[in-house]
């Protein structure tokens, strides 16, 4: 087949230009939209996703992780004694406020653990060790939140709650989901910047022995362990983004967000690759004209589009990776995971064949008889 | 024994629907076209002759009577079978030339050899032979946009030959052409149906072109004019495009 398609598209280059502008808008503004969606999910569950724990106990009726109710130390031991349980450690994650060098405050998310134990440790550190918390009021804190806490460095000393605080190290990347940011010690600290009593925590992390089965654990240890929730860590994460995504209404603003922006491409996509279709609506009419069978004309229409599809696909993911990094920088995180970019190259060819095909419904209504119009 | 023609109609009537109404754009056409000869449809503007050529060239339905293609009756026919019926019998030479404008002048003449299934090799050698015989042989790569209305048609003409049909419709080939210009595509189409044995029928309202035509027919308000467009009538000698010697082309 002589190259029709290839030809109708590169033949014209502010057309192709035009063309690919309009792809490469879509599919930026879709990896954006559903990258804020993604980065929101995440962020909002991050803490528990990153446990390593297998269950979590809390309070009764704690819908999510930052609204923790503290309770009574003593069920750590009623919790390690349960068969199957090989490990179980207590954990803050309350907020409390921070105060700056310039006598600002901001509310951060305290988050104590025990330094000995692998679960709940900070992780994607960047500068310092976990290890470094062991010294007396010991913190390491996220990079992204050097700026709205005023840290500078390592060692410096601030207060928080009224207690003194020294930077030992930095994580690159853990957000917070509201605006306070996370920042971890060891669990006899957060016990005193949270004002929390000497016995008590607000969870209980739990690892599983090997081989130990979940559902049986989990029972054991609601049976063993009085006045508690038990939920695996899955549940947990799923609880917790639930309740940003739909109690609040931010969730469901970045949700939305995300389905318009699906929407937006595709209405974009679909009035470029149309346009592109009817600035040779005659040639498809001649086509006909000569013999060609209807699937000859809707080759030639679907080349076109699979041909600007992956063009723009690669230019508009080049584009997505500088916004995508340029992200990092800032506090709404843009996550695009590798499922996704390959997920986008498959829509953004669903986008570009669909659009093709509302097109070619316009070529099968072609009147023969407009070819003789001169 | 009469040979059968290549396009016979008979008692063809079309209306186009207007609302509630319609208009009788044909009415009762009879017309046998026969190998070899060229037949001119003329008459004034929205007397039926475009309509005529395009329910001839199944590219437009009728609202009742017959047309036989080679003997096949195609006003039956549903329209997923019209093209092929298009692409084995029929070639257009279209007024505007209708060329792909990103193709050069051989692929364009290659694109009606792909349509009938040849493969590309072989149709890139037969698109080259094709516009020589145009004299366009050196023209293979070049886009129309960088041709001449002339040579424009030409292509055209390759194009609508490349399919090896037995019929060429043309409506007013030579209409945005000089007068030189047409004339010359006009002897071109006078050899095709006197050297190569095509039934060749034009619309025309340029009665400079009619000492090119084996017959006349002339329709108005939908309907034949003349006398008999049943009856072939022999070329009167002399009538035809004298200057066959000094044609630049060659599509013997």
């Amino acid at each position: 087949m002589p190259p029709l398609a290839q030809r109708n598209l590169f033949h014209d280059k502010v057309r192709l230009a035009v063309t690919l502008t309009g792809i490469v808008f879509a599919v930026v503004l879709i990896v954006v939209e559903l990258g804020l969606f993604v980065g929101f999910t995440v962020t909002t569950s991050g803490l528990i996703d990153h446990s390593g724990a297998d269950l979590w106990i809390t309070s009764k009726n704690v819908p999510y992780v930052e609204q923790g109710v503290a309770f009574s130390e003593r069920k750590l031991n009623q919790a390690r004694a349960v068969p199957g349980v090989a490990d179980a450690q207590k954990l803050v994650a309350h907020w409390t406020q921070w105060k700056r060098h310039d006598g600002g405050e901001d509310s951060v998310q305290i988050v104590g653990f025990d330094v000995d134990d692998p679960m709940e440790r900070p992780w994607n550190l960047v500068d310092g060790k976990v290890e470094d918390l062991k010294s007396p009021d010991a913190i390491i804190l996220d990079e992204l939140y050097k700026k709205k806490l005023g840290v500078t460095g390592v060692g410096e000393v601030f207060e928080i709650n009224g207690h003194r605080a020294r930077v030992v190290g930095f994580t690159r990347g853990i957000r917070s989901f509201t605006t306070s940011p996370y920042v971890f010690t060891t669990f006899k600290n957060a016990q005193t910047y949270t004002g929390l009593r000497e016995d008590q925590t607000y969870f209980i992390l739990v690892k599983l022995a090997p081989g130990a089965n979940l559902d049986q654990v989990r029972r054991e240890l609601l049976n063993r362990v009085k006045d508690v929730e038990v939920f695996t860590t899955n549940e947990f994460s799923h609880m917790t983004r639930f309740y940003w995504m739909f109690t609040t209404g931010a969730g469901v603003a970045v949700l939305i967000a995300a389905v318009l922006g699906l929407v937006v491409g595709f209405v974009v996509v679909a009035q470029t690759i149309y346009a592109t279709t009817m600035d040779h609506i005659r040639e498809f009419g001649t086509l006909k004209a000569m013999g060609a069978p209807n699937s000859y004309v809707y080759k030639v229409i679907m080349k076109q589009a699979a041909i600007s599809a992956v063009i723009g696909y690669v230019l508009g993911m080049i584009v997505s990776v500088f916004v995508v990094r340029a992200s990092q920088e800032g506090g709404a995180a843009i996550l695009m995971p590798m499922p996704m970019a390959v997920g986008m190259f498959f829509l953004t060819l669903a986008m570009c064949i669909g659009a093709a095909l509302v097109s070619i419904n316009k070529v099968t209504r072609i009147d023969p008889a407009m070819v003789f119009k001169g | 024994m009469a040979t059968q023609p290549a396009i016979e109609v008979r008692q063809l009537t079309k209306t186009y629907a207007e609302g509630n109404t319609g208009t009788l754009a044909l009415r009762g056409v009879d017309l046998d076209v026969h190998a070899g000869e060229l037949l001119m449809l003329m008459g004034p503007s929205g007397s039926g002759k475009t309509t005529l050529l395009s329910i001839m060239g199944c590219i437009l339905t009728a609202s009742s009577g017959t047309v036989r293609i080679a003997g096949k009756e195609i006003t039956q026919l549903t329209e997923k079978q019209l093209p092929a019926i298009r692409l084995e019998h029929i070639g257009f030479v279209f007024q505007g030339f209708n060329l792909f404008p990103t193709l050069t002048a051989g692929e364009n003449v290659e694109l009606m050899l792909d349509l009938k299934g040849v493969a590309a090799k072989s149709a890139k050698k037969r698109a080259a032979e094709l516009l020589d015989q145009v004299g366009l042989g050196g023209k293979y790569a070049s886009f129309p946009a960088d041709l001449s209305g002339g040579q424009k048609q030409r292509i055209a003409i390759a194009r609508a030959l490349a399919g090896d049909p037995g019929i060429i419709l043309a409506d007013e080939p030579t209409a945005a052409l000089d007068s030189h210009t047409g004339k010359n595509v006009m002897e071109m189409m006078s050899q095709l149906a006197h050297k190569r044995n095509r039934a060749v029928v034009i619309v025309t309202h340029d009665s400079r072109l009619l000492s090119f035509a084996d017959r006349i027919v002339k329709i108005e308000d939908g309907a034949i004019a003349g006398p008999d467009a049943l009856r072939r009538e022999p070329v009167p000698a002399g009538m035809l495009g004298r200057s066959f010697s000094q044609l630049p082309i060659n599509v013997a």
